[in-house]
């Protein structure tokens, strides 16, 4: 199969979907790499390395689609880009599927297969294809590296002879792959970093990062965040009433604020107000990364700085992957590859799209000439469940009052139990004869003591417990040896037998006991 | 010897009986409370074989002589591995010692019936008591000596199943014959008919078709009856030997007896109900044989086996820190025990903190593992119970599986429809590392898929325990 790569229409786009190395990997499963002519000028790569790695460099888009069986791109297609399908061919880039039902429609129309980068599940297995964390990653390092160039100060504190610089205060809101990202670069570089999110199990993950977890003073049964895929889900009014809370009380403080509050398909929830930019110092800057979907910060405006009346800057781009384009490309050309691999599963060029393979069947879009989009559920769910809350630890009253409840619960069940033994007992001695009631009461008291004293064996003795039982539970050859003494031939008989079985018994049960209590021993 | 001290021999017996079970509460004590035991029944015998009425005594010294010669030579020739086997077996013999005193305890009443009062009066021992009732007294008698050997039937038969199930050569799968539990409880009307035949007319006929209902019983119950559940069926038959000694103990009026059967029986019946337990299974539905079906799809399991060999075990535990063994009945067909005891004495010579988790379950026999250590002389202070050692998991570097499959199933906790939802297991994947020490790709006893198997952070050493274990020793440094 011939795998090609355009160069990217979108204006300022940088980025490429097939690096040299990639393409190097990509002929080791048995494929032919093309590119088009300065698609990986803009990252850094010149079509002599492609051409050096035994990709073959096509002069205009029209003959690399032509040519190509497989097109992995990074941005999803234009109007003239989807036209150039074909029937059969693949294309394989970001698409999001959930804003682009008429493109899938054109491209199932025309018969070709699209595997959405975007769409790839959430699953162990998948995370070398994952392309959107890849670029997550990008997103929050270069967020911070762009809010250093944005601010005007150090972010380590430092004693100087020249004064001291306090520390920068960084505060992350939303610890995704991207919040994660800045989280660590941020703290890396010195500067005092606070994150938040919604979802209360990813605490252990800032807190892992070095960074300090905000913490609300509310109390609600959070989503889990294995329910929706890893990923936030909205959160009730009340909630965001003491979130902004926590943060408008944060903000005068905050030097550096960086959003990244996503939730996957709607608008950006908006958690940075205009009175709390107002409230910030001169010379804060805002990093919106949720600035594409309306940014979680109203006063960003898409792909531009501005700077308010009190100094506070606001960067709204949305290109941060692009503005790496080196590094980007690199990654998520070698999402594209595993994407392949998974794709070509004998390595030998031939292309096998398994729509039965969650990871395949989730990322494809649109297949033999049908939109597949939405994926059913994947049938496994990789993301650990969220870990129910430890039981509360109960004061002492409760305490208290949980033992008095139980303690009455126990006497009420002795209780019953006894009046109901003891009227059983009264019902049989009303009817049976005094030698018999003698003999049932030891038989009733056994049994209460063989119940009273089994439950303090231990575990580990419960083998020889079993052996010396049945070791005594051979006493029945005293029935035997008495009734051996009887004139007739077939009782002498019968329990002669049974006293040589229970013989047996009695000394087997007890030397095997005795062979293994003398094997415990303590170390 | 008057009436008198044998009585007081049977009241000594007795608590030296319930000191010697009270005993076993600590490895040191019970050493000493075997010792009650012994020490009980060779009065009781004693004060019986000296007491009023027995006769024909040196044939009975001769016989427990004799039986126990071949008791002696059982219990020094058997392997630790084949305990359940050895305890099934003893139980079959309590059993059929109680159907033949129970029939000894007819045939006399037949015979005392038929002799007129001066007769009576120059009987002896039992034959004596027997003289002394009056109707009601028979008739109860009846009922006791019949219950006598309806239990002690099913125990003998069921105890045999369980002995050849235990030892391989009767297949361990559950198996019912057609008709299932419909046979069973024909068998226990046809039983109870015979008992108000043999309550009225006291003829031998009912008791004997009863005796075969009870064989019947007991053969197709424990048939029933899978090889994961056996630990509950040796304690349950463990708690029939003794409710049949205390019914006969009640048929001839002997205390001892009863005292006794009560204990026995109430220990296998608190063991059963351990097990049970152990395994979130009721009790009814353990007897009634084999898991229920499964309440709906089960998860699919997703991924692959990864195979390990002996260097990437040595290495893991040559690195790890904290070791944590759990042995199942795969290390005890393998005899591996002593092979794990070396490996243990040379881990813990490296200052490694390695211990033993035991699942109640484990084995064939309630507490079967722990015997088995002992045996290997593993030092019962680093062998903990699943309650004690279950938090300790996640901070474990390695966790070894040998042999053991359901106990250590995590689809018990994570899939409400697995057959096994609920019971408890060993947490043992919340370790950094798990190696499976296994046969080959099978399921375990009770047919599950296991997840564990499939984990990331799981290993599987394939292969017979012992050989891989011999495999393993010498790269251990």
């Amino acid at each position: 199969m011939k795998i090609g790569t355009p160069k990217e229409l979108f204006e300022g786009e940088r980025r490429v979907a097939m690096t040299p190395d990639s393409a190097t990997q990509l002929q080791k499963l048995g494929h032919d790499c093309l590119i088009e002519t300065g698609a990986g000028a803009a990252a850094g790569f010149a079509d002599a390395d492609y051409k050096n790695a035994g990709v073959e460099v096509v002069k205009t888009a029209a003959a690399l689609w032509k040519a190509a069986d497989v097109v992995a791109k990074v941005r999803a297609p234009d109007e003239t880009e989807v036209k150039r399908l074909r029937d059969g061919q693949t294309l394989i880039s970001f698409i999001n599927p959930a804003a682009s039902e008429k493109l899938m429609a054109q491209a199932a129309k025309k018969g070709s297969t699209v595997v959405a980068m975007d769409m790839v599940p959430r699953i162990s297995r998948a995370q070398k294809m994952d392309a959107l964390s890849s670029m997550a990653n990008i997103a929050g390092y270069r967020a911070v590296i762009e809010a250093g160039n944005n601010f005007g100060r150090f972010f380590t504190g430092q004693i100087t002879a020249a004064g001291k610089v306090p520390p920068a205060k960084v505060l992350v809101v939303g610890a995704g792959v991207a919040g994660l990202a800045a989280v660590g670069t941020s703290t890396s570089l010195g500067a005092i970093t606070y994150a938040f999110d919604v979802r209360p199990e990813v605490a252990e993950q800032i807190e892992s990062m070095g960074a300090e977890f905000v913490y609300l003073d509310f109390e609600e049964e959070q989503a889990d965040g294995a329910a929706t895929g890893g990923y936030a889900a909205v959160s009730s009014p009340e909630f965001r009433e003491a979130q902004l809370a926590k943060f408008r009380e944060l903000a005068p403080e905050i030097d550096i604020v960086i959003t990244t509050a996503l939730i996957p398909n709607r608008e950006a929830p908006e958690l940075w107000t205009a009175d709390m930019v107002a409230a910030m110092k001169p010379g804060s800057v805002i990093i919106d990364l949720a600035a594409e979907k309306g940014g979680n910060c109203k006063l960003t405006v898409m792909d531009e700085k501005i700077v308010t009346y009190n100094g506070v800057t606001i960067i709204g781009y949305t290109d941060f992957p692009s503005r790496m384009a080196a590094q980007a490309s690199t990654l998520y050309s070698t999402n594209i590859r595993h994407m392949m691999t998974d794709l070509t599963p004998e390595k030998d060029g031939v292309i096998d799209h398994n729509m039965e393979d969650d990871v395949i069947r989730g990322a494809t879009v649109t297949h033999a000439k049908a939109v597949t989009f939405p994926p059913p559920p994947p049938k496994i769910q990789a993301i650990a469940a969220q870990k129910k809350e430890a039981p509360k630890e109960l004061t002492a009253e409760e305490k208290r009052a949980a033992e008095t409840a139980a303690f009455k619960a126990q006497t009420r069940n002795q209780v019953t139990l006894l009046a109901v033994g003891a009227f059983v007992l009264l019902a049989v001695g009303l009817v049976a004869p005094a030698s018999f009631m003698q003999h049932f009461i030891v038989f009733v008291l056994a049994v209460f003591v063989g119940f009273q004293v089994i439950w303090g064996v231990a575990h580990s003795l419960h083998t020889p417990l079993m052996a010396v039982t049945n070791a005594i539970s051979s006493i029945i050859i005293l029935g035997a040896v008495m009734q051996i003494g009887s004139g007739s031939f077939l009782v002498i008989l019968l329990s002669a037998l049974a006293v040589f079985m229970t013989g047996i018994n009695i000394f087997g049960g007890f030397l095997v006991t005795r062979r293994m209590l003398a094997m415990f021993q303590k170390s | 010897m008057d009436y008198g001290f044998t009585t007081a021999a049977y009241v000594v017996a007795a608590i030296l009986f319930i000191l010697s079970l009270g005993g076993l509460s600590g490895q040191e004590s019970a050493k000493r409370a075997v010792w009650y035991g012994i020490a009980g029944m060779g009065l009781a015998i004693v004060a019986t074989l000296i007491g009023p009425g027995s006769g024909l005594w040196l044939l009975s010294l001769l016989t427990i002589a004799g039986g126990g010669a071949i008791g002696y030579q059982l219990a020094t020739k058997v392997q630790m591995t084949q305990m359940p086997e050895l305890v099934a077996a003893m139980h079959s013999l309590v059993g059929l010692a109680a159907v033949f005193v129970g029939f000894n305890a007819h045939l006399e009443m037949g015979r005392v019936m038929l002799m007129d009062d001066t007769a009576r009066k120059g009987l002896e021992g039992f034959a004596a008591l027997l003289a002394k009732k009056d109707g009601v007294e028979i008739a109860i008698l009846r009922v006791e000596v019949f219950l006598g050997i309806f239990i002690g039937a099913i125990t003998f038969t069921g105890s045999v199943i369980a002995y050849g199930k235990l030892a391989g050569r009767v297949d361990s799968a559950a198996k019912k014959l057609p008709g299932g539990h419909m046979l069973n409880a024909g068998a226990g009307i046809l039983s109870l008919i015979c008992l108000i035949w043999y309550f009225n007319s006291g003829a031998f006929f009912p008791l004997f078709i009863m005796t075969l209902a009870a064989l019947f019983i007991g053969y197709h119950l424990i048939m029933g009856i899978g090889g994961a559940d056996m630990p509950v069926v040796v304690s349950m038959l463990n708690s029939y030997s003794g409710w049949a000694a205390a019914a006969i103990g009640f048929s001839l009026g002997n205390d001892l007896l009863i005292v006794v059967g009560a204990l026995v029986g109430s220990s296998g019946a608190i063991l059963s109900y351990i097990m049970c337990k152990a395994m979130n299974r009721s009790f009814v539905s353990v007897i009634l044989g084999g898991f229920g079906g499964p309440a709906g799809e089960q998860m699919a399991v997703e991924g692959e086996q990864i195979a390990i060999e002996a260097e990437g075990v040595a290495a893991a535990l040559n690195e790890a820190d904290s070791v944590v063994i759990i042995p199942g009945y795969g290390m005890a067909v393998a005899q591996a025990q002593s092979g794990v005891a070396d490996l243990v004495r040379k881990l813990r010579a490296q200052g490694k903190n390695v211990r033993f988790a035991i699942h109640p379950v484990a084995g064939r026999l309630p507490g079967h593992m722990n015997v088995l250590l002992a045996e290997a002389k593993v030092p019962y202070d680093i062998v903990m119970e699943m309650d004690e050692i279950n938090d300790d998991f996640p901070t474990t570097d390695v966790a070894i599986v040998i042999g053991s499959n359901d106990i250590v199933n995590p689809a018990a906790q994570d899939d409400p429809n697995s057959p096994i939802a609920g019971m408890p297991v060993l947490e043992c994947w919340k370790a950094k590392q798990v190696l499976v020490s296994k046969r080959g790709q099978g399921t375990g006893y009770s047919g599950i898929e296991n997840p564990l198997f499939f984990k990331e952070n799981t290993r599987m050493f394939y292969g017979d325990a012992k050989a891989s274990l011999d495999k393993l020793l010498p790269m251990i440094d």
